[in-house]
């Protein structure tokens, strides 16, 4: 029995409001916190502020014109999200593309990934409390990829560079030459992100045991990308269904152990690493001349009656494309799988129990894009 | 009743008004320079290039942003409490000018000079966290609540800290007298006997200023600006003014506590003019390691910050005010007191690296929350 005493006492959970106007939401997210004290009770996420009915507008366009929005659903990795929706367009249509077009391709999404996780360890070190200096450590290194991008697709993030059968044109002739000198670049910026974070004890006393989720549970939320793997899966597109060249090529799935912020930072810090070796090996194997387009490609684009669903490894996770068409020059239908969607899923789950800064962080550790979870 | 001020009979009210003008005039040319060239670092830290198109250098920004902030609008939400909110600001920033009084910038040249000096600093510099409540009550914003009771708690804990690591000092110095401790210092700075008193002096003043690491109260990424958020124009300038006097204060403080003020290395034979280059320079190292730790080091989060003072720097402090004891008393040399100092620096050192790299644990209260939730 309470005494009327004691319920005096009794606290009443605060409801806070987090975002779509807030420094640590990364973009127009929304959710509402219930809260203890410091500690959250509850998480309702809201969805849907970006929403623009991008995957239903491709459907009343040319498959060629669909590439640029398949550029704005992922901003920080187009390469990526490009790629999954062209690949889809070649399997319906039966296209062959060019070895050098494939290397090219391999090459430029992997340093679209190591500019997106670069974006990551800005924004993250943001949300843990830095002031500004991760921010802008990894925009100095994306920045040098984002010239490079420029230079070879006119623009610098959205670049509708890859085409149905290969690439709108050829890369520059210093191409090889300018690929290193980033490398060389981005090599001394994962050096100076793991002096930052790694060996910070703030930092580590802030992320370790934070925002736990079991590999288990990861997998039923359909999670993907560095997030599935920080709890300890391998599951990687690249390795487990190997799309370009990536099977010729020999590099090694990261994984963590403990499922926590911290491991979903550092399975990103070392998937760098990787990326800059993939990036490597593609240089020494790619020729330096050869046609990047097959030789008879139709001014009309048709492809047969038919579906088909494309996944490739995106920055943030396994990225999508579910295509189908009745036979005409456009899609029946198209469906992204969003990793970010699926990954967020998990929010609940990761931040309740823990304090307020801790949701933040964990928000953080998703590494989400609003334009991709909302298309 | 006379006074003598400038070598000039002034009388004594006149004199007051004089002097007090003289702080406020001089602290927010300081506070303006001390803003200016946070951009400045920062930038350089952050290899960016800060401002700079505002007179030489940038030097005229603050100025620029103080005018801006003059004319902008000065809002109150509708539902916020009047007399809280716009009281709010004057209480965080009237303590911290107080505290100018008692500062020593030259020899026998401070405002005033109080035999419970150092007391009158410790208590007067505490008394702004009220204001820092009323505004996270008054602004009828749930960040702004947070933020507050957020500073409430972060300031109980981190002012005994602060005031046992300078109770520290004032033992051995045997006096509460600023002057009289910087006098002291003449040949040997009182950080070579203390030097945890002063490492546990530096971590709580950063708690105190609310300064990053310690940030909590207004951590940008989680409570948006904490008790400030819903305040803007003249009122917000005046808790951004308080808040920079309130470090340079604080390094003035230490500066004279542990570094040995305008006193050391050069006596104080020298010429005014030198005695605040001396200051200046001891305070602006002070100042430039928090600038430094702001541009590198993450925030804490609540519990660890409350940890970090009850657990280990409370400790710690009363083992080194134990050992200032027993040396005053048995009359043991002051080697022992530097000797043990280091030994303090180290297991701060090492305890705080080990409380960092703890093994992952998920904590009970909040496997319990889960399985309610659940």
């Amino acid at each position: 029995m309470v005494t009327e005493r004691a319920r005096e006492f009794d606290t009443q959970d605060l409801l806070i409001n987090v975002g779509p106007q807030h420094p640590s939401t990364h973009g127009v997210f929304r959710m509402v916190l219930e809260i203890d004290g410091e500690l959250v009770k509850d998480v309702i996420p809201y969805i849907g502020y970006l929403h623009r009915g991008a995957e239903k507008l491709c459907e009343t366009m040319d498959y060629r014109q669909g590439i640029g929005f398949m550029d704005r659903t992922e901003y920080l990795a187009a390469f990526n999200a490009e790629l999954s929706y062209v690949m889809a367009v070649e399997a319906l249509a039966g296209l062959e593309v060019p070895e050098r077009a494939q290397w090219i391709r391999m090459i430029l999404c992997e340093l679209n990934r190591i500019s997106s996780h670069f974006m990551f360890m800005g924004a993250f070190g943001v949300d843990t409390g830095v002031m500004g200096t991760p921010f802008i450590y990894g925009w100095r290194e994306r920045e040098g990829i984002i010239d490079l991008f420029e230079e070879i697709s006119g623009d610098r993030m959205m670049y509708a560079y890859f085409r149905p059968g290969g690439l709108a044109w050829d890369v520059t002739t210093n191409f090889k030459a300018r690929v290193r000198e980033v490398l060389k670049s981005i090599t001394q910026g994962i050096k100076d992100f793991d002096g930052l974070f790694t060996e910070n004890e703030i930092f580590v006393a802030r992320t370790k045991g934070v925002g736990y989720i079991s590999a288990e549970d990861a997998i039923d939320y359909g999670m993907s990308g560095p997030s599935l793997r920080a709890s300890g899966v391998p599951m990687d597109v690249r390795q487990d269904e190997p799309y370009l060249k990536y099977a010729e090529i020999d590099f090694k799935v990261i994984t963590g152990e403990h499922g926590d912020v911290f491991d979903r930072y550092y399975c990103r810090l070392q998937e760098l690493r990787e990326s800059v070796k993939i990036i490597e090996q593609c240089l020494a194997k790619m020729p330096d001349t050869g046609p990047i387009m097959p030789e008879k490609m139709p001014r009309m684009l048709r492809t047969p009656p038919g579906e088909v669903y494309i996944r490739t490894e995106a920055p943030r996770g396994e990225y999508g494309v579910y295509l189908v068409s009745n036979g005409g020059n456009r899609p029946y239908r198209l469906k992204v799988r969003s990793a970010c969607l699926s990954n967020l899923q998990a929010l609940k789950q990761m931040s309740v129990g823990q304090y307020v800064a801790d949701a933040i962080l964990v928000l953080g550790s998703i590494d989400i894009v609003l334009s991709e979870v909302d298309r | 009743m006379n006074t003598d001020l400038f070598g000039l009979q002034v009388n004594v009210w006149a004199d007051a008004a004089l002097r007090l003008q003289l702080i406020v005039v001089f602290m927010t040319v300081v506070v303006m320079g001390l803003i200016w060239a946070e951009r400045r670092i920062l930038g350089r830290f952050q290899q960016r290039i800060g401002p700079q198109k505002t007179g030489p250098f940038g030097l005229l920004q603050s100025l620029a942003d103080a005018v801006k902030l003059v004319g902008k609008e000065d809002l109150r939400p509708k539902n916020a409490d009047p007399w809280t909110f716009e009281l709010a600001p004057f209480l965080v920033f009237i303590p911290i000018f107080m505290g100018f009084v008692i500062v020593p910038f030259l020899v026998g040249w401070n405002i005033k000079v109080l035999e419970l000096g150092l007391l009158y600093f410790v208590a007067i510099s505490s008394v702004n966290i009220v204001g820092w409540v009323m505004a996270g009550w008054g602004s009828d914003n749930r960040y702004a609540m947070i933020g507050g009771l957020r500073a409430a708690a972060q300031s109980i804990s981190y002012e005994l800290p602060l005031v046992l690591s300078l109770l520290s000092v004032a033992m051995v110095a045997g006096t509460l007298n600023l002057d009289e401790i910087v006098r002291q210092q003449g040949s040997v700075p009182y950080i070579v006997w203390q030097p945890m008193a002063f490492a546990i002096f530096f971590i709580a003043a950063l708690a105190e200023l609310n300064r990053a690491p310690f940030d909590i109260p207004v951590g940008e990424s989680e409570v948006v600006g904490g008790p400030f958020v819903e305040y803007s124009g003249i009122r917000w300038s005046m808790f951004m003014l308080a808040e920079y006097a309130g470090l340079l204060i604080m390094a003035v403080v230490g500066a004279s506590v542990f570094l040995g003020g305008y006193a050391w290395p050069l006596g104080e034979e020298l010429g005014l003019g030198w005695q605040v280059v001396l200051v200046g320079a001891k305070a602006s190292l002070i100042i430039f390691a928090v600038f430094w730790i702001r541009a590198s080091l993450p925030r804490l989060r609540i519990d660890q910050l409350m940890g970090y003072s009850w657990k280990i720097l409370l400790p710690l402090v009363l083992v080194q005010i134990l050992v200032n004891g027993l040396v005053l008393v048995y009359g043991w040399s002051e080697a022992i007191l530097g000797v043990v100092g280091l030994a303090g620096v180290v297991a701060l050192v090492s305890i705080t690296g080990r409380a960092a790299n703890r093994p992952r644990q998920i904590p009970a209260r909040a496997a319990a929350l889960k399985g309610e939730a659940a």
